[in-house]
This record gives C-alpha cells, structure tokens and sequence, in this order.
C-alpha cells in the first residue's frame, strides 16, 4: 500500500485526467467522478486485492463495480493509473472506436470492466451474483459495489437489498455516494430518500458510515469492512461532495451532467496538481 | 431420417418437464450449473436438480430483475446460470437488465423460461406473453430456442449448457405430445428435417410442430407433399435449410404460439426476401393478446389449430 501522502499524489492526478477526459469530449459526468475519486483511489491503491492483468472471473481477487457508470471517467483513470490499460488511451475518453465508452462496459474488451453499467440499479445485483460465487468457490475475498444516491431510487436496488442478507452475503460491501445531488437537483427535491442507514438497517444490512472525501477514513473504514464476517453484508452510508476538488464545481448539481469550457477547465487544472504526468492530448 | 411415419406420440409430457430433466443431466455434466428462480421452483419441474445439488440452488424470492443481475455476476465468476421462471417475467418484465447485464455484458446466462404463449392456459393474457421471441431475437448475440416437446427440451437444456454465450430458452407448461425421438441429435441452429416434401414448405417451432406434424398428414391424404421442418433455434436461423427448402417447393407457411410480428414467421420472412423470395403464410396470432380457458381451444380460437395450418399451406399453394 503507497502512503498517505503518496494516495494524496494520484487523487489529484485522477481529478486532474476527469476533467481532461470531460474537457476533451465536451461531455460526460465530472461532478460525482471528483466526489468519488478518493474512494476509487482507496479501493484500488489502497484496500483491493487486484490484478491489473484482469482475469475476469477474479478468483482470489477482490472485485469491484460502478453501477453508476456515468462516473466512468474517475474510474478509467484510475484503472489507468493502477496499470489495467495505458494512460495515453484516457484521451480516447467518449470517441468513435474507443475502449472507454461514456459508460463503462464490456463490449469493447477495457482491462477491469466486468459488466456493462449505465442503466441505473443494476450493478448491485451483479455485485450479489459475484460475491455468492465467491461463497459457492469457498474464495474469501470481497465485493465492493458503488451507487449513487440517486440510484437507490431504482426498484431492483431493493430486490438486491432483500436477497444480499437473506444469503448471508458477508463478503459483499455496497457504498452509496450520499451527495444529496441528482441530475434534476438535490435529491431531497426530486425523490426524498430519507436516511440510507435506517433503510439498510432495516433490510437486515450493517451500516457504516464515512466521510468518502477523507482519504485516511475512507481506507480505515473500507478495511474494517472488508475483514467483516459475521454472516450480514455491509452498507457504507458516504458522505462526498460532488464536483470535490474543484472549487467552484462543490456542493452543487449544476456540474453532476456537464463539461467545462476551455477557461473553466484551466481554471479547475490551476487547482489539481499535476503529479503523474497528463496523458497526452491536444489543446489542454 | 425422420418422416411422418416415424413421427409417432409415445405419451404426454410437459415441454417444461423436459426442462427439469435436462437441468438435471447438465448438473450432473457441469458443476458449475447454478439454477436460479424467482418463487416458481414447483413450475419449473426442477426438483430433481435441487435435490441433487441444493448449494447450487439460488432462491430469488418474486424480484426477477435482481435474479437477471444475479444471474450475469454468477456468470463473471465462471458459474453457468439458468435463471427461471415464466416467459413473460423472464423476458418483458426484465428486458433492459437482459439487454445492459446479459447482452451487452456478454454473459453467459441462460433465461429459461416456461409457461410462453396461448397454452399457459386459465391463467389469462397476463400471463400469456406471444412478443418474446421478437424482444429476445432483437438483442445482439442473444440464441432463442423454442423446443416442442419433452424429449427437445431435455436436449436443449443439455445443448445451452455447453454453448457459451447468452441464451433464451422458451418451452411450456401443459402436457403435449413427445414425438421427437430420445436420442435424436440437438445441434443449436440446425434445423430438423421432420418430413422430406415436394409441395409447400412448413416451418413450424413449439408446440406448434405436433399440430404440423398433424397437418402436414392430412395435407397428404389429398396428395399434398410437405417438406416439414422444425425450426427449434430461431436466432441463429439455419438460412440455408430454409432457403433450399423453399426453393424446392416455392410456398412457405410458419408456425408458432407467437404473435405474428417478430417471430419465426418474420425471421423466415427475413431470410426469404434476401436470398429466395417465396409466398409465404403465417400461422400465429395476429396481432393480440390472449384470455383464460383450456390450452387447445385457444390454439383453435387464435387460429392456431391443425385446421388453420391445413387452409395456411393451401393459401400458400394457391389453393385456397
């Protein structure tokens, strides 16, 4: 595991390839891909046993899906940068003939990606299939699975929240990214949720709660998680900030579907150290 | 080679109890078969196979869609999932988790679906779907097979175990004929030559082979010869057994417990216009939904009876 410090370096590099990637394309999802870069980096530098040669069947391996799959771009990058595909391909991020299409999928063969997400509420139950193999299989690594708060309004998210604990999934982690900000606006406006935690409590799950922008307690708590056998599966109630990183796309919906002009992007760069190296590409 | 004279019924059996004893032989062939269903164990004929292997049983309670979604995670890990239950859950009710977690994922799930069509029976149109063979045919990659009897299916089942990729299975639930013989050979995609013919060309899939069987005999008591072909794998269509069927004969009728837009009929259609345009008939249901009452006297009342096939193949011929 590379240290705090060192997490700290590829967070900011991570940022700094969302908004290029967005930029570059002219469209896509920065806001929830910077709430949630702390977590992908923790997960994948951090807490996951993973093999960047990508086996797609992850025996022995901890497995990890974005349901939301319109946060692509902090996922890419950080499969990148973990040593799934080359950093150079990020700038193909939304083309014609590219690996990383706007929501992730397996169709084109992208090292890490194990399904296809994007139609919202479906990663879960994918997340509950993997981690029952892995309990068929006697393998005891875990499942970690991420939606958006938004996406618990999806009835299937529901079905899978019935059938995780009834089959004593233990081994499988759901982390909901609580920005309290949808498409249409704050969720609270669109479709109240009310608290995740009483919910999930109430499903039979154990909850946990996080600052997802910390990286230090992210880690902690994904660990504790991750050791957790005690017959329940886990949700981790996480509070982020869409847009984190990046001042003036905080806290607001405004930037969770849309991509910043060329002054906006540079401006969001003058805030992200580069400390990676950027991938390559023409006019930013 | 089969032929009307061999094509006899020893005895009648659900095509959905075909499906059990094939689960069955491709557990015993495959460990990594998991069978999954959404609270219709009992329906499904699968109480063999559950007995068998109890931890490869997967209970989903009535939430088909997370059953899908389970089912393609089960498939990442290296597991051979047939998920189950009735054709229209297994289908309409879960038609964008089949196309983004199945299809598009590139999973090898096998959606194995009884009770389709008219002969569901009492139950009504709620329940009777005759659109899924269009939905499933329409999704990229997807096989859709549609055996007709309990012998097929048993085959089938065996047959979609071993092929990888994504697969609709469709049979049914009332007790129907067994003709096809135990051992004959089940290759996806290849037709079965029933009856070599002269005439008219019969495509028939389902339940509906019998009725063709059945027609295609009184068809030659007035001296009409029928090339009878059992269309059992709908998607990928064996083209070329069609197109030199019904270039020997040069009139097609189709048979199917399905609506007669997006089935058999119009992937027969399909293939004809492009490579050997033939008048065709078809026997499907045109255009409806279903209602409550006996399995065979909706297939009558549809238009679906050994009648209609019999008036399909003397339209086709000019005849009628």
């Amino acid at each position: 595991m590379a240290d705090i410090q060192e997490l700290k370096r590829i967070a900011s590099q991570v940022r700094r390839d969302i908004i290029r990637q967005v930029y570059l394309c002219q469209s896509g999802h920065p806001g929830g891909a910077l709430g949630n870069t702390d977590l992908l980096v923790a997960l994948y530098f951090a807490v996951m046993k993973h093999d960047p040669k990508f086996n797609m069947d992850a025996k022995g391996e901890d497995v990890f899906f974005l349901s939301n799959g319109h946060i692509s771009p902090v996922w890419y990058s950080v499969l990148a940068h973990a040593g799934y595909f080359p950093v150079e391909e990020l700038k193909t991020f939304r083309a014609l003939n590219s690996r990383l299409q706007g929501h992730p999928t397996t169709h084109e063969g992208l090292p890490g990606i194990r399904i296809a997400s994007g139609s919202l509420g479906q990663g879960v139950s994918a997340a509950c299939g993997v981690a029952l193999a892995k309990k068929m299989d006697g393998d005891d690594r875990t499942v970690f699975v991420l939606t958006g708060d938004g996406e618990q309004q999806e009835g299937q998210i529901w079905e899978a929240a019935l059938f995780a604990p009834h089959h004593k999934l233990d081994n499988l982690v759901l982390i909901i990214d609580d920005n309290g900000q949808q498409i249409d606006g704050p969720t609270r406006e669109v479709l109240r949720m009310g608290d995740f935690g009483e919910k999930y409590a109430a499903f039979g799950w154990d909850v946990m709660r996080m600052d997802g922008n910390d990286l230090e307690q992210t880690i902690k708590t994904l660990q504790e998680a991750q050791a957790k056998r005690n017959g329940v599966p886990t949700c981790i109630v996480m509070k982020t900030e869409m847009g984190q990183g990046v001042d003036f796309m905080v806290g607001t919906h405004h930037w969770h579907g849309k991509a910043p002009n060329q002054d906006q992007a540079q401006k969001a760069l003058t805030q992200l150290e580069e400390t990676l190296g950027d991938f390559p590409a023409e006019g930013i | 080679m089969l032929n009307l004279d061999k094509l006899q019924s020893t005895g009648k059996k659900a095509t959905r109890d075909g499906f059990g004893a094939g689960l069955k032989a491709a557990g015993d062939a495959h460990d990594n078969v998991v069978m999954l269903t959404a609270d219709l164990r009992g329906s499904m004929k699968s109480e063999d196979f559950i007995n068998a292997y109890p931890d490869r049983f997967v209970q989903c309670g009535i939430s088909e869609a997370n059953m899908i979604g389970v089912s393609a995670g089960l498939a990442t890990a290296g597991k051979i999932p047939m998920a189950t239950t009735f054709a229209n859950f297994a289908t309409g009710r879960v038609y964008d988790q089949i196309r983004q977690s199945v299809a598009y994922s590139d999973k090898n799930v096998k959606i194995c679906a009884s009770h389709a069509g008219l002969t569901l029976g009492e139950d009504g149109a709620t329940h009777q779907i005759l659109e899924d063979i269009g939905m499933m045919r329409m999704l990229p990659g997807m096989t859709v097979i549609n055996p007709c009897d309990y012998n097929q299916t048993k085959a089938a089942v065996v047959a979609i175990a071993e092929h990888h990729g994504p697969v609709y299975l469709r049979f049914g639930r009332p007790s129907w004929p067994v003709f096809i013989p135990e051992d004959q050979e089940f290759v996806i995609g290849k037709a079965l030559h029933l009856n070599a013919g002269t005439d008219v060309s019969i495509f028939a899939t389902g339940h509906l082979v019998w009725y063709a069987i059945e027609a295609a005999r009184e068809l030659a008591k007035e001296g009409i010869s029928v090339d009878l072909i059992n269309i059992h794998t709908i998607k990928p269509l064996d083209e070329a057994a069609v197109v030199a069927s019904a270039k020997k004969t040069g009139a097609v009728v189709t048979c199917e417990e399905h609506n007669k837009y997006g089935g058999l009929g119009s992937a027969i259609a399909e293939c004809l216009a492009k490579h050997a345009p033939t008048r065709q008939e078809f026997v499907a249901t045109d255009d409806t939904f279903g209602e409550s009452g006996e399995a065979e006297e909706l297939l009558e009342k549809y238009g679906l009876g050994v009648k209609d096939i019999i008036a399909a193949a003397k339209r086709a011929l000019g005849k009628a």
